[in-house]
């Protein structure tokens, strides 16, 4: 009756966090291809500069512009943040109320599902209106709601989807409301709500940035990138869309390694090498 | 035996919302201290919501129920019982040790004697080496272990399985018996266990109730007077196969094996609905 198997040895941390370096070599090979042949189509076929500028001069703007760029970025980013935050922590207080109190989410989930599928976009020059053209605010508030929707539907479903015989392993020992909720329903939900929270990230540098398009101070990137594409000066423009998609990737990014620390328990935070 | 019941059952009955369906009907049954008691029966019989009725984890419709000589809500309070269903339903963010530590914690115990109490019921379930790890890099069958002795953990006077090596293979299932049956030995509790397999019933009862199919009564009892401790050469005795085909005679009797319907699981109703 000895044990068969023996202890798998764990992982170390950097493992668990991130992919070797092996595995990004396709990942890396594909990202030079693409900008390889997007420069050399540019040259060959002669294509105009304002219909795609080539990526070598897109750099080079991204380099002398740097300080306008990058102020206006960070301007628009802590638009997009301010937002994520408000709209993040709305939405799971909200969450937390609803699962908390049933009836009051059934009443309610339909409108929040149904919100969750309009664009909220759409209102953008509301907020504008409402909260200021030229401040920062009116940009977090759109932010806001556009993140608010996903992270309250998302950690929902996770506070609810418990396995009904944790709850019924919890009542034997018998565990009150607040015990279920920390040791079973919370981390339960966690990976729903990384979802919504890393779905919040992308809306929010959307919000920010649309937001800006409907009129903004002269520091915000998306009035950059709509005063520029205005002049004909696309390269400028396709300059702040690189550096609107550079924030926005480490924004998801950073969240996605917090997820990460987060659930290093959960099966899917595994290396892929494993 | 009676006055010294674990559990005690009279008339119980349930029924599954109004004037609907009849799970259980005129349940009496003692089970007396240091009993291995089998509730076995066709899928669909109630063995499995009688199980909860003790645990408290539903309640029956009529009749009165005893458990460690308090209501069953009491002695769910009090933690009169450890459970095992047939998931581990291990926590999957927690590891080994603190999966087995989780009645401990809210029972307030203080983080060594948790730990000394895990690394004794690892050195029980076989699983030394193991604490550190996290249910997915588990077997199903180590992982029914660590949820075993976390039902063990604060050695409840009464032990609820249900049907916990239904899930497993045939080899693994023989083995936990076998363990199971030492860890029994050892602790003082009694044993009520839900099972399907009549061989694994006669093998680890002191006694069987054979239950008809629904609306669940009780169609017999078994006295199991094969000699303990219980080897792998047990299965093989002429007396085993005796008992055996008396549960399966009761079986027959209470219309167990011409439940054509296949009802999978037993209906009780659970306390979540997902939105």
């Amino acid at each position: 009756m000895s044990t068969v198997v023996e202890p798998i040895p764990r992982g170390t941390l950097g493992r668990r966090i991130g992919r070797g370096f092996q595995d990004w070599i396709p990942a890396v090979v594909v990202f030079v291809a693409g900008i390889a042949l997007w420069e050399g189509l540019v040259r060959g076929l002669d294509i105009q500069n304002f219909l795609l500028p080539p990526p070598s001069d897109i750099t080079q703007t991204l380099w002398t512009e740097r300080d306008t760029l990058w102020s206006a970025g960070w301007f628009t980013f802590q638009e997009a943040l301010g937002g994520w935050l408000i709209g993040c922590s709305a939405g799971v207080l909200v969450a937390l109320v609803l699962a908390r109190w049933r009836r009051l989410a059934t009443a309610l989930m339909p409108y929040a599902i149904a919100a969750n599928a309009i664009p909220i976009i759409a209102f953008a020059p509301i907020t504008n209106n409402w909260f200021g053209t030229l401040n920062q605010t009116s940009k977090m508030v759109i932010a806001a709601v556009l993140c608010f929707f996903p992270v309250l539907v998302n950690t929902i479903r996770g506070l609810t989807s418990v396995r009904p015989q944790q709850l019924e392993l919890m009542r034997s020992y018998a565990a009150g409301e607040l015990a279920t909720f920390r040791r079973v329903r919370f981390p339960n939900s966690l990976p729903y709500l990384f979802t919504g929270l890393k779905v919040g990230t992308v809306l929010a540098m959307i919000g920010a940035i649309v937001g800006d398009y409907f009129g903004g101070s002269q520091d915000a990137l998306g009035i950059q990138i709509r005063r520029q594409a205005g002049v004909f000066a696309f390269t400028e423009a396709w300059a702040a869309i690189v550096v609107a998609s550079i924030l926005g990737i480490a924004f998801y990014a950073a969240v996605s390694v917090a997820e990460r620390l987060a659930m290093s328990w959960h099966p899917s935070m595994r290396g892929a090498a494993d | 035996m009676s006055d010294q019941a674990v559990v005690s059952l009279k008339g119980v009955d349930k029924e599954f919302g109004t004037g609907g369906v009849v799970a259980l009907q005129g349940i009496d049954l003692d089970i007396g201290e240091r009993e291995f008691v089998s509730l076995i029966g066709p899928s669909g019989c109630g063995k499995s919501t009688l199980l909860r009725i003790m645990g408290d984890l539903i309640q029956q419709t009529h009749g009165d129920v005893v458990v460690n000589g308090k209501p069953p809500h009491q002695a769910r309070l009090d933690r009169d019982y450890g459970i095992v269903f047939q998931d581990a339903v291990l926590l999957d963010w927690r590891t080994v040790a603190k999966n087995i530590a989780l009645p401990l914690e809210m029972m307030g115990w203080n983080r060594q004697r948790r730990a000394d109490r895990v690394r004794e019921l690892l050195d029980l379930v076989e699983l030394s080496g193991f604490e550190g790890h996290h249910p997915w890099q588990l077997s199903g069958g180590m992982q029914q272990r660590v949820s075993i002795a976390r039902a063990l953990s604060f050695d409840p006077p009464l032990l609820l399985m249900d049907e916990p090596f239904g899930a497993l293979d045939e080899m693994t299932r023989e083995r936990l018996n076998l363990e199971l049956l030492q860890i029994w030995e050892a602790s003082k509790s009694t044993v009520v266990f839900v099972t399907h397999s009549i061989s694994e019933a006669v093998f680890l009862s002191t006694r069987v109730v054979v239950m008809s199919a629904r609306p669940g009564r009780i169609v017999g009892l078994v006295d199991i007077d094969l000699p303990q401790p219980r080897t792998i050469e047990t299965r093989e005795e002429a007396r085993f196969a005796e008992l055996t085909r008396d549960v399966r005679r009761l079986l027959r009797e209470g219309g167990g094996f011409d439940a054509a319907e296949p009802t999978d699981e037993e209906e009780y109703i659970v306390a979540e609905e997902g939105l």
